[in-house]
């Protein structure tokens, strides 16, 4: 290999930016923090940068891996990193986003700084990590690695229930991490190889593929999260500092999907057809079920939390309908919803900081005080449920449009969660934003800074353009949507 | 001289750039900026609509007119859903612009001084013009997604407007009411938009090699490009009765013949999308068992009421069973089902109206009864006249709207009628044109003599309409009819009732109020003049072109009438009496109006007080408020709770997490260590023992 290891670099680059804050932290004595969130922050957008040139050089009519890099590692394993339209648009989100959350945490987060800022770049580089992976083990590492980052940012910068918090998500994940080890071992002994393009053309044999799917779907399952392992998200929303929600819902989410795209149809397309049903019900359960419970909540977080369950309902949904709009459908779905659902939790963490509580109940009337934000959140709030123009509706109408070819039930069901966001999401508006002041703590809030106007303003740039010219995504994923069309026979 | 194209484009964005000014640059330009900014683009596109509007009526239609699109950039390509951002310009896009710029530029003219001490009147006018811009996209649609982009856009703007005032509760929960609603009829929508894109689909023989659909049935459809969702593609498609190989379909069939599965049932493919795609339609135009919003919807700023529930929006139901004539005409049972349901709404309405004791009501009622009567003749397959009723409605019920506004407006903001009376001396020239608007609604004019075109704007068209239920062979056409003349009556019933009360009589306003009480200054007044002229002459004058001579040639490609369809032809050979019944029912109405609130204006506040079934039947609007509550809202709440507290957290939970946390707390001595942090750190060890072990496995297994 004579190129300059692309994806490699864009990996560990945070890491080499949390080593860096340890090892200088002690030297700006009192100014640690900022010395670390400058150094956090410059590594991100550096990180970002090396992936807008990865985008650059990407050849979005070329099916195959590209920029692989693939080194012998031990056995007949190796370690191999490659992406295709799939994994570079969630790397993309993932590169893009980071730097955002440091920016919020810089100003949110008082406590322990430097060791923030190193767990959150130890975060980044696992995930950029899950999505280039060409090595199940390798993916395996990112994958449960990830995990750990992601429970000492609740567990020690959460709210006051973090540890039971971190505990149910702890418990969820290791259910399906060790679910997921068996099923990696057995696929080891029987191919001889955990590169994953060779595990893809592998055929399995019907009987084995539905105990290697169920065995997969337990950890995806939890992550995305399905109904009715889901039950660890809000919880660990709620906990979870701003910065980590958003984190948590724009990204970590997505690797469930991602995990059904990478490994259960190509690996398992007869098993993945034999659950189509399941998953088809599922999805629509988690749609409907999670949209009305989102309508009782009383904690912002909670319900936009719950709204989360919804949207990954019309993730499965649209993989599962196994064709073309289906699949681009639910990764443009991921995309959306990791902007918008972001956007979202960043909106609760503005008023968060100010009040320092989630509930509905005390806001109300926030307009009055904080026009720019009631707009920024009024534009979220229609890109959540849906609305033509913001990328939430692509994402659901083409899943739906996918799924419909493969069950008319399943898409009326699904769309039944079209009418239920409104009305959630409406709810909340109105709740918190409209309304009279009447809270007399709220008389002296102040409308967004100059900060959070900053990422607010790109992420509605981000909602709207994607609303507008999703073709910037459909171009990048088209082609290795229809390689996994063509690996499962459709 | 700037190109047809040029003129389109402009009238279509420039609202939006004005939205887009006003709502972002309120800080720099100021109350005044905005409204003149959005008041000024308004108008000129108004002027070019206008335009382009008489140059097609009075232009040449040798060979019928010919709608062409303008595709400015391509939106979505995924497959075969593939849509463009494109005008479309044809006879009904060019009618439609017309109608939505023209009282759109009046409604913000009027609203400068309407709103002239709100103190938020930039952010006002910024939603108004991006209601203009949403609502032209819908209409210059080339594609269902498009259309479907400006079906919702203008639901947000609807949402904004009536939530204008968000202090006000009735105001936010009327907001909510009306998206959630419209919401409802969007899922049947989107529903339509899933069974086009999976019916029309090019036949595999008609596939070359790569997958792309072949020259030879491009050119037998007369597209350049198949996309299911482009109305071009679907609509030659149909009218052709061409092959197609629905998803999952192993061969091809004729579309007219091809039947599917749909939740359990076996159905034919284009009913289905007909009835999913005319579901969207009730909720947009508020049709009966949808309609619960609209009235809600009353709770907006008045020039709100005007220009979007009465004129625009809620006509947007019936522009797209015009639109989609070409589907219409080949479903029967689609089409039936839009006749009863438009005639029974343009009855059930007008009874509610009846009742209604709120001046705005009144008319809004009035707006879904006049609803009823454009989708029964959708229906019966006179889009012609259900366009025609939609153009001059949009003229006198808007002029009604900023009517009324005017007499709110003049007298303290009441909008009670029995608090009003006797305000026709204090306000003549409201007066005055709410009676030109009554003459309109109500249909008056000079019937069954051969070429007299004599008679106010809703004379022509819903007369148009209501002789075309006679003629029309269809099952439903007799239904259609008697409740459209019933309909005429109880119109004419409660707009007299509405001029008397309001002017006439003595005035049981307060003193205070009433010695106040003012006719609107001009800038108000010159939108009311100009809009009863059209109430006036919308109809006389466009009659031979949208429903008469040469209709044919007007509407061109834009409307299909199959050749068995001549109900617009037939409706010339009724008997004399149906010509005479609809005058008839007018004229009753009004006697009996001034028997019960002129001559004996006892009689209906006892019948109120006695609180009869029938009178509460009606006044409370049929119970359907009570009855959706009691379902749906807490029917929502409840199950919302049961899943919450008995799914989530009993059952998942109870069952899963906290049983193994119980489990881990009785055999690690205690509840302290989860206090104080043991717990965590005891998790963290089992995580990374985890992670390790993995490793460990698989080194050992594969070294």
């Amino acid at each position: 290999m004579n190129e300059l290891p692309l994806l490699s670099l864009m990996t560990f680059l945070p890491l080499v930016g949390a080593v860096l804050i340890i090892a200088l932290r002690n030297l700006a004595g009192a100014r640690e923090g900022a010395l670390s969130s400058m150094i956090a922050l410059v590594t991100t957008l550096a990180t970002l940068t090396v992936s807008l040139v990865v985008l650059g050089g990407f050849d979005p009519d070329g099916a195959e891996y590209q920029f692989v890099e693939r080194q012998a590692w031990f056995g007949n394993s190796s370690y191999a990193m490659g992406v295709d339209g799939l994994s570079l648009s969630l790397v993309i989100l993932t590169t893009a986003l980071t730097p955002l959350c440091i920016l919020q945490a810089m100003t949110s987060i008082k406590d322990r700084v430097p060791s923030f800022m190193v767990a959150f770049l130890v975060l980044e580089t696992l995930m950029i990590g899950v999505f280039c992976a060409m090595d199940l083990i390798l993916f395996y590492v990112f994958f449960e690695g990830g995990l750990i980052p992601m429970f000492l940012i609740i567990g020690i910068w959460g709210g006051k229930n973090r540890l039971y918090a971190a505990f149910k998500f702890f418990l969820y994940t290791l259910l399906g991490s060790l679910l997921l080890l068996a099923a990696l071992v057995y696929m080891y002994t029987v191919t001889g190889t955990t590169f994953i393009p060779d595990l893809q053309d592998y055929p399995f044999a019907p009987g084995v593929q539905t105990w290697l799917w169920l065995a997969f779907f337990a950890s995806f399952a939890v992550k995305l999260p399905m109904w009715p392992v889901h039950t660890w998200l809000p919880d660990a929303h709620v906990e979870a500092p701003t910065s980590g929600s958003v984190v948590l819902a724009a990204i970590l989410l997505k690797m469930g999907g991602y995990g059904f795209l990478r490994f259960s149809l190509p690996m398992f397309p007869d098993a993945s057809e034999l659950f189509q049903p399941l998953m088809f019900a599922l999805s629509v359960v988690a749609i409907v079920y999670a949209s009305l419970v989102a309508f009782r909540q009383t904690d912002i977080k909670k319900l936009v939390a719950y709204s989360s369950v919804a949207h990954m309902g019309f993730v499965t949904l649209g993989i599962f309908a196994f064709n073309e709009e289906g699949i681009q459908g639910a990764i443009f779905q991921m995309i959306s919803h990791g902007i918008i659902s972001g956007a979202l939790f960043f909106c609760v963490g503005v008023i968060y900081d100010r009040m320092h509580t989630r509930e509905i109940s005390f806001y109300g009337g926030l307009v009055h005080r904080m026009p720019v934000y009631a707009a920024f959140m009024m534009l979220f709030s229609m890109a959540n449920v849906g609305l033509p123009g913001t990328s939430g509706f692509i994402g659901e109408i083409l899943t739906m449009v996918g799924g419909f070819q493969a069950s008319t039930l399943a898409a009326a069901g699904a769309a039944i969660g079209v009418i239920l966001s409104a009305v959630y999401m409406l709810t909340l508006y109105r709740r918190t934003v409209f309304g009279e002041l009447v809270n007399e703590k709220l008389s002296a809030i102040k409308d967004v800074t100059a900060l959070e106007f900053l990422i607010l303003g790109l992420l509605a740039a981000g909602t709207l353009i994607l609303g507008v010219a999703p073709s910037y995504v459909f171009e990048l994923t088209e082609g290795s949507t229809l390689e996994l069309l063509s690996m499962i026979g459709r | 001289m700037i190109s047809q194209e040029a003129i389109a484009l402009i009238i279509v964005f420039a609202p939006a750039i004005a939205a887009a000014i006003a709502g972002l640059g309120q800080r720099v330009l100021g109350d005044r900026g905005a409204m003149a900014v959005t008041t000024a683009v308004v108008v000129t596109a108004a002027l070019l609509a206008a335009y382009q509007f008489l140059a097609h009526v009075f232009g040449d239609h040798e060979g019928g007119a010919h709608g062409h699109t303008v595709v400015i950039a391509n939106w979505l390509s995924v497959g075969n859903f593939i849509a463009d951002w494109a005008v479309r310009i044809d006879t009904l896009s060019v009618v439609m612009m017309f109608v939505v710029t023209s009282v759109s530029a009046l409604v913000h003219i009027y609203s400068i001084s309407y709103m002239e001490h709100d103190p938020h009147r930039a952010r006002f006018f910024a939603y108004l013009s991006l209601f203009t811009f949403a609502m032209l996209m819908l209409v210059t649609a080339d594609n269902f997604i498009q259309m479907f982009f400006g079906w919702e856009g203008v639901g947000l703007a609807s949402y904004l407007l009536i939530g204008f005032w968000y202090k006000k509760p009735s105001a936010n929960s009327a907001a909510i009411k009306a998206f959630v609603v419209n919401r409802v009829g969007d899922f049947g929508f989107a529903l339509g938009i899933m069974a086009i894109v999976l019916v029309v689909q090019a036949p595999a023989e008609m596939l070359d090699g790569a997958g792309a659909v072949s020259a030879a049935y491009l050119q037998q459809l007369g597209v350049a490009e198949f996309s299911s969702l482009r109305f071009e593609t679907a609509f030659a498609v149909i009218e052709q009765n061409a092959l197609v190989q629905p998803v999952g379909f192993s061969g091809a069939l004729p579309i007219q013949d091809v039947a599917l599965d749909f939740l359990g049932l076996h159905v034919d493919a284009l009913e289905l999308i007909g009835v999913l795609l005319f579901i969207g339609a009730m909720g947009k135009s508020a049709q009966f068992i949808l309609h619960t919003w609209l009235p809600d919807a009353m709770e907006g700023p008045t020039p709100v009421s005007a220009l979007i529930h009465a004129a625009t929006m809620v006509t947007a139901g019936v522009f797209l069973v015009c639109r989609a004539s070409y589907l219409y005409e080949h479903t029967v049972f689609a089409a039936n089902m839009i006749t009863i349901i438009g005639a029974i709404t343009c009855f059930f309405a007008a009874t509610v109206g009846l009742a209604q004791n709120d001046i705005k009501r009144v008319v809004a009622y009035s707006t879904c009864s006049q609803l009823g009567y454009m989708f029964f003749a959708a229906g019966i397959g006179a889009y012609q006249a259900a366009m025609f009723h939609l153009f001059t409605h949009a003229f006198f019920k808007a002029l009604l709207f900023l009517s009324a506004g005017a007499v709110i407006h003049g007298l303290h903001d009441e909008q009670d009628m029995r608090k009003m009376g006797g305000l026709r001396r204090k306000m003549p020239i409201a007066w005055a044109m709410m009676l030109i608007g009554t003459l309109a609604l109500t249909g008056v004019g000079i019937p069954a003599v051969e070429g007299l075109h004599i008679g106010f704007a809703g004379f022509f068209s819903k007369d148009a309409i209501i002789e075309s239920a006679y003629a029309s062979p269809d099952q439903f056409g007799p239904m259609a009819f008697w409740l459209g003349v019933g309909a005429a009556l109880l119109t004419s019933f409660y707009s007299w009732r509405l001029m008397i009360m309001t002017f006439h009589g003595p005035t049981r306003a307060k003193q205070e109020y009433y010695d106040h009480a003012h006719d609107a200054p001009w800038i108000m007044t010159i939108p009311l003049a100009l809009l009863a002229v059209g109430a006036v002459f919308a109809g006389g004058v466009f009659y031979d072109a949208f429903v008469e001579h040469y209709q044919a040639e007007f509407w061109g490609d834009a409307i299909y009438t199959a050749s068995e369809n001549h109900v617009l032809h037939d409706r010339h050979y009724v008997p004399t009496w149906v010509l005479i019944a609809p005058a008839a029912a007018w004229i009753t109405g009004l006697v009996l109006a001034i028997i019960f609130y002129g001559l004996l204006p006892r009689i209906p506040p006892a019948i109120g007080e006695s609180g009869g079934p029938l009178h509460s039947f009606l006044s409370r609007k049929w119970y359907f408020d009570e009855i959706y509550n009691f379902v749906f809202v807490r029917g929502a709440a409840l199950l919302g709770d049961l899943f919450w507290k008995v799914g989530d957290k009993t059952l998942i939970d109870g069952g899963g997490p906290n049983a193994a946390a119980a489990i881990s707390k009785a055999t690690g001595s205690g509840v302290s260590r989860l206090h104080t942090g043991y717990l965590f750190h005891y998790a963290l060890v089992i995580l990374l023992t985890v992670v390790a072990f993995g490793a460990v496995v698989i080194w050992s297994m594969v070294s």
